[in-house]
């Protein structure tokens, strides 16, 4: 099964770099690790959650824009992460060193299909 | 005839479950089909007698009735179930019985779950408890009930919850989550924060069931032994814990007499066994707290000192406030009320009836009555449950 890994991150400038980099040596080797794994499908680290835009299409058909992002909140999601598991509890386990690695909270969410 | 399905069913219910869930993969096939098997002991037992296996027949039953469901829907993806269930052998072994129930119940107390799911999955699928009985049991509508265990089930299925015993590194926390379940099952059943006073006996009876097979289940681990003796020492005072009247019969004014011996005798020879292999946790030691009292022949000889000390190795395994306020109450039989008062202070438990209730009696043992008198009334507030509630307002009127 395929798992999104959701890094939810509080607004805010990022912290100052002799936080940063530590953290950032943590997660390119957690990235390591998932790859040698086979276990990494795909993953991004995101903008601001302010650089987002709602884009919502009316029943007309006329596409109305406006300045995101879709939720309010001082946290968004700030990266993602998707993994391949056997079952949950192996995609808990990837979730747990990420965790660990970013120093963040992460979301699990099951893929239903594509991907 | 009734009767003898009614106690296969509590005793094979989730057995047979857990059996039909591995063969098949699918936990809602596997209930329904276990359902639908013992929907047809009902019928064909009157005629045949109860087989010599009831647990087989019903594995057996429950797995044609799963080809028959599977065969009239079916669809590609499900014909390897088919074909897994037509492998599967008729006799049942009962080592891998016993491997696909502890399979099952760290299904129900998966943590991804909530606990109250948790809770009501692991009552239905291993305690084969109607929804309506457990909803009963905690109060609330059978539709909700229903809506909380499809969305629990939903989640197991959509999530990929496995259906496995967790490796090593994982089963200490995966063991803990499922025994917090069992304790809350049967807290919810003796302190009864609100529901049915039937149905919560069953609770209880429920909890010690389902505490003894996670002991028979994994004989190494001490934890479960501790909650099962922790469990039967509490459950041993039940005759004795309310009068004639029903109401509340606080622990130093009980009829020792009225204790069940043999559930004592039961609980604290696993507590011995506990203190020998000597590798502590919470359980063993609330269980050896309890053990204490249950050997004391009257209120006034209980070891005082002994239960202080074993609250203090508690609070090293389990640092809620929770502790500390027991402990608190233990402390004022050895070193009086004023230090149990100053400890107590300190403990954030605003929202927690007990800590009015305990802070209420220190004080009038003190002889300051008009606080004593509004600390009950804060007890009573925060308290749903009746007869908690009129044994406060009973010590209220005590104080004159």
């Amino acid at each position: 099964m395929k798992y999104v890994l959701n890094i939810i991150q509080p607004d805010g400038p990022p912290p100052p770099p002799e936080r940063l980099d530590p953290i950032m040596r943590d997660v390119y080797a957690f990235m390591a690790e998932l790859e040698a794994a086979g276990a990494r499908v795909w993953n991004a680290g995101l903008a601001p959650a302010s650089a987002s835009t709602m884009v919502r299409a009316k029943p007309d058909g006329e596409v109305e824009l406006a300045d995101g992002p879709y939720a309010e909140g001082k946290e968004h999601i700030g990266g993602l992460v998707v993994v391949e598991a056997a079952d949950l509890d192996g995609a808990l386990a990837w979730a747990g060193k990420l965790s660990r690695a970013i120093t963040l909270p992460i979301e699990v969410r099951p893929v239903a299909h594509g991907g | 005839m009734r009767a003898a399905v009614e106690q296969a069913f509590r005793q094979c219910y989730g057995k047979a479950v857990a059996v039909l869930t591995r063969v098949c993969g699918d936990l809602a096939l596997a209930e329904e089909s276990v359902e639908d098997a013992f929907a047809a002991a009902l019928e064909r037992w009157p005629q045949t007698g109860v087989p010599p296996s009831p647990i087989g027949w019903i594995i057996t039953t429950a797995r044609h009735r799963a080809i028959d469901r599977l065969r009239r829907e079916a669809t590609r993806d499900e014909r390897h179930a088919t074909a897994a269930l037509v492998a599967f052998p008729d006799h049942t072994e009962e080592a891998s019985v016993r491997d696909d129930s502890l399979r099952l119940i760290f299904t129900c107390c998966h943590p991804a779950l909530a606990p109250a799911a948790q809770v009501a999955l692991t009552l239905r699928l291993i305690g084969g408890l109607s929804t309506a009985a457990i909803a009963r049991a905690f109060a609330v509508p059978e539709t909700t009930m229903a809506q909380r265990l499809a969305r629990a089930k939903g989640k197991i299925r959509d999530a990929g919850i496995p259906y496995r015993v967790p490796e090593p590194p994982e089963l200490p926390a995966r063991l803990g989550a499922a025994l917090a379940v069992v304790y809350l099952i049967f807290n919810e059943g003796h302190t009864a924060t609100s529901g049915d006073a039937l149905v919560r006996g069953e609770l209880c009876a429920e909890a010690l069931r389902l505490g003894q097979h996670l002991v028979e289940l994994l004989p190494d681990e001490l934890e479960a032994r501790g909650l099962l003796a922790l469990m039967l020492l509490i459950d041993a005072r039940r005759a004795a814990r309310t009068d004639a009247a029903g109401e509340l019969v606080p622990l130093p004014a009980q009829a020792r007499d009225r204790w069940d011996r043999d559930a004592i005798g039961l609980g604290l020879g696993l507590v011995h066994g506990c203190l020998r292999a000597d590798r502590p946790g919470r359980y063993q030691v609330q269980a050896a707290i309890q053990a204490v009292h249950a050997v004391a022949p009257t209120a006034a000889a209980t070891d005082w000192p002994r239960i202080v000390a074993l609250y203090d190795l508690l609070r090293t395994l389990d640092a809620s406030p929770i502790v500390a306020l027991h402990r608190a109450v233990a402390v004022a039989e050895v070193d009086g009320p004023a230090a149990a008062l100053a400890e107590l202070e300190a403990l954030p438990l605003d929202r927690h009836h007990l800590w009015h209730a305990v802070r209420g009696d220190l004080l009038a043992r003190l002889g300051r009555t008009a606080e004593a008198r509004a600390a009950l009334a804060a007890a009573a507030a925060r308290t749903d449950n009746a007869a908690e509630q009129r044994h406060l307002a009973r010590r209220l009127a005590a104080l004159g």
